[in-house]
């Protein structure tokens, strides 16, 4: 079917402006929030009910038109973009709190629901929604889910596939399936489980179920300055060793740090190498415990001094530069790439000297910033896309970056998704087998492969180009493949 | 500890079965096969792949051979003051560590600290074609590629022998108590739906004609909970609790079929009678009743939730109620996804048969 016959078919069965094909309509749809990709979509439409999207993905699916579904399109590794010839589904009319049930510890919501909305709707009942992305004042809990997306209470509290009961989706094909229950498991397969962070490949949130937990009675904030990152680092794991369990532990390094504080005057300590954020919350007197024996721990790892938070507003000003970390860098660089893997915490110090090592390779600045309590490392990668070649050697890096994540028995990507961005990193973690397994297990969802094409896994034959001209101790990846 | 490397051999037996079309039923202790039924084909035993592969407490990650028993897995754990969250039931001295994830069961501590597949990070498993996979990792955040290593918990062998698996540990809190109130069960539901919305430390809300409380973390803040809640400290805690887990108590040796019912912990299912148990603050009750299977399964159903046959003296009972036909068939497709011939455990995940 041609695209003028697609989009009257399309008209015939949805509201005039719920179908937008005009150029300067669909620009707006170009991107998500990673702004270095950018395609216009075919077509986009807005639609309001289930039965609508149900609609639209029947007519797709039957077609044999690609559909990519966009919540806010917060996520920073392109896994919402669109694909050339496809239809963009947003699912922004979605927006409702369907429901709030203090005594079960639930709400039923649309995919297009804020994250933080969650916790401001459950507020009344003393409850909040735990996962907290950086971006929830803005990201939607269908994305989040699609994402499976983190935070800094990930260590605590869990991510988002811990947090979410029951999920409602369409298949390709327009099925309206339910995974989970109300309970806390569901019957056969955990299909739930699976449905978090397959990255829009797998089917179409409409409706989700969340966990809420008690709003904690109390929560207070330690602020350890050291005088390297080594002894951060071993700080963070004496910090686990010892049996805590804190709801944030954040590190940041010099470079973030004195960004960070010429962006929000937090009173940090600018010539400390590295400093280490450590939350504890819960009673009060279980806070005002684990707060004292983690003040120890930090002490005896070597920290030249430790803060901590007195009331409220100073445990709100801790976190103020950790929070604006990201725009802080901002303003010191023309721009700025968010790198994102996974290490183990122990090879904390290490992967960071490296880092340092590949930046003075490759000649640009890298920040760091990370959730050190779950080893989700976010460096920043510091260039001018004014200068020819320096996106590309930003990105160049950034592999690098994740490939030494892979080496040291982390991932490629902890939070942020894999979307279009770590395709060639997903060759680097994973093997022929296992993506050959991820393509079947897709066709199971989506035999037609129409569901947000092109991301999450690589082509076996992706991979064989990539792995050509990237032979790791003189291994060639995929050897069984033929080459390109 | 035994350690020993069986993968080659595993694998070797998988590819031969596939290649001979002949079924294998995984077997490792058998400490739950009257949960999950026994399978069809030749056996293929775990029970010599052992050892723990990798534990770091600073990392709060274990890496275990599915053929270690589970009681191996929780000394070495007690040892470095650290325990599985999910606080497995073992059903039996042979339980290993393949079979709890497979199974898929979790304690009375799991709505608080997170079920078997909450605390999955990684497998090493070997697919119904004899190709050894690897999924997940051991670090906490990892969102590249499916989540195929949390779909194994619970599936019973059917997508997959498991060889190794990582899962995220926790650390042992520094005090525990539990404190008992004499209540009827409407008295004890009440009390369980507000403790859950509290913000107490809780790891533990069950009640069998009495209400139990289990409080647990730093000495102060169990005291004052504690001296919050009232009620009488319990005589013998830790005989509850693991009574409640293996299903040792009285209860659950009653005549009759066992029900399992997973619903929301509010919900009320008056209609339905017989004689209960209530566990994980009332998200999971147990229940024996002369009401006919779909009588439960529908009561279970209305409140959003589930009902299984837990244990029944006839094995060719109907354990679950049908998935809806969509469901199913994607059921199916994912088994064939990994077991394109229907080699492993052949007919114990009736929702995929």
């Amino acid at each position: 079917m041609d695209r003028t016959a697609f989009l009257r078919e399309l008209k015939r069965v949805l509201p005039a402006e719920a179908v937008l094909s005009d150029p300067e309509d669909l620009r707006p749809f170009e991107c998500d929030a990673l702004s270095a990709y950018t395609v216009l979509p075919w077509i986009a439409v807005l639609p309001e009910t289930v039965e609508q999207v149900q609609t639209v993905l029947r007519l797709c699916h039957s077609q044999g038109v690609p559909v990519v579904a966009r919540g806010a399109g917060t996520g920073l590794s392109g896994g919402a973009l669109p694909v050339a010839e496809g239809v963009l589904l947003s699912l922004a009319k979605f927006n409702r709190i369907l429901a709030v049930d203090p005594a079960n510890r639930m709400a039923r919501v649309q995919p297009g629901v804020r994250n933080l909305a969650i916790s401001e709707a459950a507020a009344p009942f003393g409850l909040y929604y735990a996962p907290d992305p950086s971006s929830q004042v803005a990201c939607t809990i269908g994305g989040n889910v699609a994402e499976n997306s983190g935070g800094v209470h990930c260590l605590k509290y869990g991510l988002t596939v811990h947090n979410v009961l029951q999920v409602t989706l369409l298949t390709i094909e327009g099925e309206l399936l339910t995974l989970g229950s109300l309970g806390l498991d569901g019957p056969g397969y955990d299909l739930l489980a699976l449905i978090n962070g397959s990255e829009g490949l797998l089917g179409v949130i409409v409706e989700v179920v969340v966990k809420l937990l008690p709003v904690p009675e109390t929560a207070r904030t330690l602020l350890a300055a050291f005088g390297s990152i080594e002894a951060a680092g071993d700080a963070v794991a004496g910090v686990i060793g010892a049996g805590l369990l804190p709801a944030g532990l954040e590190m940041m390094d010099s470079l973030t740090l004195r960004a960070t504080e010429a962006f929000v005057h937090a009173g940090y300590p600018v010539e400390a190498a590295a400093v280490v954020l450590c939350e504890m919350d819960g009673m009060a007197e279980q806070v005002e415990a684990e707060i004292a024996r983690a003040r120890r721990v930090l002490e005896s790892h070597g920290a030249a001094e430790v803060r901590e938070s007195r009331d409220e507003a100073e445990r709100r000003k801790f976190w103020a530069g950790r929070k604006a970390a990201f725009p802080a860098v901002g303003r010191i660089a023309a721009d700025y790439y968010c790198i994102d893997g996974t290490i183990p915490r122990k090879r904390l110090a290490e992967v960071l000297g490296r880092i340092g090592e590949l930046s003075e390779q490759f000649g640009l600045a890298v920040g760091n910033v990370f959730h050190a309590g779950d080893g989700n490392l976010h460096p920043l990668i510091l260039y001018d896309a004014s200068h020819p070649g320096e996106l590309e050697r930003a990105e160049a890096l950034g592999e690098e970056i994740l490939t030494l994540c892979v080496e040291v028995g982390g991932t490629v990507t902890g939070e942020h998704g894999v979307g279009i961005e770590k395709l060639n990193p997903m060759c680097v973690q994973f093997g022929a087998p296992e993506l050959r397994q991820f393509h079947t297990l897709k066709a199971a969802f989506d035999a037609g492969g129409l569901l947000n094409p092109g991301k999450a896994v690589p082509t076996l034959a992706r991979c064989a180009e990539f792995g050509r001209v990237h032979v790791h101790g003189g291994r060639l990846r995929h050897p069984e493949l033929e080459r390109f | 500890m035994r350690s020993q490397d069986d993968s080659e051999y595993l694998a070797g037996r998988v590819s031969e079965a596939c290649a001979r079309g002949e079924p294998l039923r995984i077997q490792g202790g058998g400490s739950k096969t009257f949960y999950s039924g026994s399978g069809e084909g030749g056996a293929l035993s775990t029970l010599a792949h052992t050892g723990i592969v990798h534990y770091e407490p600073t990392e709060l990650v274990l890496t275990a051979r599915s053929g270690t028993p589970l009681a191996a897995i929780e000394a070495a754990l007690a040892m470095s003051g650290q325990l599985l969250g999910f606080e497995p039931p073992h059903f039996g001295p042979g339980a290993t560590w393949g079979g709890t994830v497979a199974c898929g069961l979790s304690g009375p501590r799991r709505p608080w600290a997170g079920s078997v597949r909450d605390a999955v990070l990684g497998c090493r498993m070997v697919d119904g074609r004899g190709e050894v996979l690897r999924f997940g990792g051991e670090v906490m955040k990892n969102v590249a590629g499916f989540d195929v290593s949390r779909l194994m918990a619970g599936a019973l062998g059917t997508l997959g022998l498991l060889l190794e698996i990582s899962v995220k540990v926790l650390p042992r809190p520094e005090c525990e108590t539990t404190l008992c109130f004499e209540c009827p069960s409407a008295e004890g539901r009440e009390r369980m739906i507000r403790w859950g919305g509290s913000g107490l430390p809780v790891t533990g809300m069950a009640w069998d004609g009495r209400l139990y409380l289990r409080l647990a973390g730093p000495e102060q803040a169990v005291s004052a909970a504690a001296r919050r809640v009232g009620g009488d400290r319990a005589v013998e805690a830790d005989t509850f609790w693991n009574g409640l887990r293996e299903q040792t108590r009285e209860f659950f040796s009653g005549k009759g079929d066992l029900w399992r019912l997973s619903v929301p912990p509010a919900a009320d299912i008056g209609g339905l009678s017989g004689e209960w148990l209530i566990d994980w603050g009332g998200a999971q009750r147990w229940l024996r009743t002369d009401a006919g299977r779909n009588e439960v399964f529908a009561a279970a159903q209305a409140v959003g939730g589930h009902a299984r046959l837990f244990r029944s003296a006839n094995p060719a009972a109907m354990r679950c109620a049908a998935l809806a036909p969509a469901l199913a068939a994607l059921h199916r497709r994912v088994k064939a996804a990994f077991d394109p011939a229907g080699m492993l455990n052949r007919g114990l995940c009736p929702e995929a048969s």
